[in-house]
């Protein structure tokens, strides 16, 4: 006899297809025809489909597939078209940013970073059609609109890296290459050359939200999958008429640290949470060399640097004392 | 339910796209020893597999014998002795039979020498060897900043190869594809001189040929405007940091406080030494290595046609002391340790095979503004690399 466990779903539930609720004129159909998918019901439902693409998701791909193309076509010629260091290198490999000779010059010669200009326009629209998009299916859906701009959150911080803070410093080379390992170097190097990002309060607040919507995740999951034998996913039934489970909930985060949030505010910790990671973070970025040039030593200018002793005493720097240059 | 087989697929195709790309992991233990204040992170790291291998990998040979200074010299005995003249026939044949053991085990004697006649300079080895020997001497004289009074010899690098194993030359592998596509501002590929990363891959040119700022940071705590390196400059100088930590086997924190990398006042000691390291490699090669760029055949230069220059990785091999900090001077001081004659011949006008003597200028060598011991005074801070590369 199939059973239902709360860690792993066990019990794939198979009824007929659901179609959505009609739509009204003027939106396009929902394209393909819904399937049953045995590993997707693994993680969540098992039914893949009907999507609905419409003009904006469409579009919206279209643009993210060109740039797509773009940097890994460029990726690939950067090793000479050699479809062996291509992969053997792949996550190192990047579309760069024109060097800051070109400053914010719409488009610099594409052996010199024109390609990432373009590839960035692409993929920015695609990114804010597919938020307009979510806007509009949420509207269809008659749902609050708190998905999107959760999203919106995330496109600051895209937008910030790429595009504004780039453009307050006077130079595309400013902003982050396209790909894996030379992002990340990007990053590292972003906090050494601006004195150590550890001393961003911005940067320290958007990773409090990040941990923070870490731990908030594993609690408010952990909770209720410990109070499903009780109903307690089913959330909404228990915000409006609460039972047993979100009591039992409720009084053992009580029990073991004096407060509970309830069914309901929980999802606002953790919207909140979620939301404010990127746009603390993107504040802190967007500070940084243009408000801020050096974060260790603003840190020293308001006393958040920990004083350590001398402990490396005669250590100058010898380009103080002359010898050499 | 079976999640095994899922799980272990994962993992396989996992370690074969490791195993792929060539990543280089540490098994566990790893032994780590504290050299800053408490809470700081300064922490030197070194795994016990890799610090087993490099120690047997790191053995001073012995001297061939105890050389006798006493007895006539060198010069008078044997002709065309340019550099070690001063040495009395013993301590000319001890260095000889122990350069041999360092350069070249297997060729011997005729690697650098005409076997029909020794004195003569058609081997182009033997003009190498000599202008090597002046860089040695000029080494343990001028650059004790550096190396101490450890000093080195030609086998601090060479160690039994005649092209010692981690020189670098200029490195544009692979080559991007000419045109419009495929920008990568000289990085974004493995950067076998920049520690493998995705960093610059030819930063060492920028600073230990030319000298490019390595300074990125600004050192006031608002924009002055008059900072003007960016991310790129400074993955530049991270590119060379890679390079030093791969070389010497050492961390970040060996020379640096992370917290904030351009302090010196929190710097351990050894960032001096390091500074005066990245000096005398700049030094060495705009000195001794570039100006022998006619000597050398076209199968001694890299890919691009450079020819093969120094870092640190040369010397130190992995190792944060080169050869465990033993010194090997002592046998060699006369040949090694002083400068003696510095001249350099013009290098333009060597023709392997048919030069039987390149004199040297009258006048004496480039010796490099870089050197702490030689900056006369007022004259520091004077750059002269870019008329030396011109030469």
């Amino acid at each position: 006899m199939s059973q239902y466990q709360n860690i792993f779903t066990l019990t794939q539930v198979r009824g007929p297809f659901e179609e959505g609720i009609p739509l009204p004129a003027g939106d396009s159909p929902r394209s393909g025809k819904p399937f049953h998918l045995w590993i997707a019901g693994l993680f969540g439902n098992a039914q893949i489909g009907p999507i609905y693409l419409g003009f904006l998701g469409s579009v919206s791909i279209a643009c993210g597939a060109i740039a797509f193309l773009i940097i890994g076509l460029n990726m690939w010629a950067s090793v000479g078209w050699d479809p062996v260091q291509f992969v053997r290198q792949l996550f190192w490999l990047a579309l760069e940013p024109p060097p800051a000779k070109y400053g914010l010059k719409i488009i610099p010669p594409l052996s010199e970073g024109g390609w990432w200009i373009i590839a960035g326009f692409f993929l920015t629209t695609s990114v804010l059609l597919w938020w307009v998009r979510m806007y509009r299916r949420a509207r269809q859906l008659e749902m609050g609109t708190h998905v999107c701009w959760a999203f919106a959150a995330a496109i600051w911080l895209f937008l910030v890296l790429g595009f504004i803070r780039p453009v307050l410093m006077g130079s595309w080379a400013e902003a982050v290459p396209f790909g894996i390992f030379p992002h990340l170097d990007w990053t590292a190097s972003f906090s050494i050359r601006y004195g150590n990002l550890y001393y961003n309060p911005f940067h320290a607040l958007s990773i409090v939200f990040l941990y923070g919507s870490v731990l908030l995740f594993a609690m408010h999951g952990a909770t209720i999958l410990a109070v499903t034998r009780y109903g307690g996913e089913r959330e909404l039934e228990q915000i409006s008429d609460r039972g047993t489970a979100s009591e039992r909930a409720a009084l053992f985060w009580r029990w073991t640290m004096g407060f509970n949030a309830t069914m309901e505010s929980v999802h606002r910790w953790a919207w909140w949470f979620a939301v404010l990671t990127p746009l603390t973070g993107g504040i802190g970025i967007l500070l940084t060399g243009t408000v801020v040039d050096n974060w260790y030593l603003w840190g020293i200018k308001h006393g958040i640097v920990a004083p350590l002793p001398d402990i490396y005493p005669g250590v100058v720097d010898p380009a103080m004392t002359g010898g050499g240059q | 339910m079976n999640l095994w087989l899922p799980m272990a697929a994962g993992a396989g195709a996992l370690l074969a796209v490791a195993s792929f790309v060539g990543t280089d992991w540490d098994l566990p233990p790893v032994d780590t020893e504290q050299i800053g204040y408490r809470g700081t992170g300064m922490y030197n790291s070194r795994d016990r597999e890799t610090e087993a291998a490099l120690q047997a990998a790191n053995v001073v040979p012995p001297a061939p014998w105890e050389a006798d200074p006493e007895g006539d010299r060198a010069g008078d005995i044997y002709e065309n002795v340019q550099v070690l003249g001063h040495l009395s026939d013993d301590q000319f044949n001890q260095f000889m039979a122990a350069i041999t053991e360092w350069i070249a085990p297997e060729e011997g004697c005729t690697y650098c020498h005409n076997a029909e006649n020794f004195a003569t300079d058609d081997v182009y080895q033997k003009v190498v060897s000599r202008r090597m020997i002046q860089m040695t001497q000029a080494i343990n004289e001028d650059w004790t900043p550096h190396v101490q009074q450890v000093g080195v010899t030609c086998y601090t690098c060479h160690r039994g190869q005649a092209i010692p194993a981690n020189v670098w030359s200029r490195d544009t592998s692979p080559e991007p594809q000419p045109g419009m596509a495929g920008y990568r501002a000289g990085q974004n590929v493995v950067a076998k001189f920049g520690g493998n990363s995705s960093l610059p891959q030819n930063a060492l040119e920028d600073y230990l040929l030319n000298d490019t700022n390595i300074r990125v940071h600004s050192t006031t705590a608002l924009p002055t405007g008059t900072n003007p390196n960016g991310t790129k400059e400074t993955e530049n100088t991270w590119s060379l940091m890679m390079h030093m930590s791969e070389s010497l086997g050492a961390n970040c924190t060996t020379c640096h406080n992370s917290r904030a990398f351009n302090d010196w006042d929190q710097s351990p000691p050894q960032r001096v030494t390091a500074w005066h390291g990245i000096r005398m490699s700049r030094a060495i090669n705009n000195d001794y290595i570039v100006g022998l760029t006619p000597v050398f055949p076209d199968s001694r230069k890299g890919p691009a046609g450079d020819v093969y220059k120094v870092s640190c990785a040369p010397c130190h091999n992995g190792v944060q002391k080169p050869l465990y900090g033993v010194s090997m001077i002592e046998d060699y001081v006369d040949a090694l340790s002083k400068k003696t004659q510095t001249g350099v011949p013009d290098y333009g006008t060597y023709v392997p095979g048919e030069t039987l003597t390149l004199e040297p200028a009258p006048e004496p060598g480039t010796t490099s503004s870089l050197a702490p011991a030689l900056a006369p005074a007022g004259a520091t801070g004077e750059r002269n690399v870019a008329a030396v590369v011109g030469q």
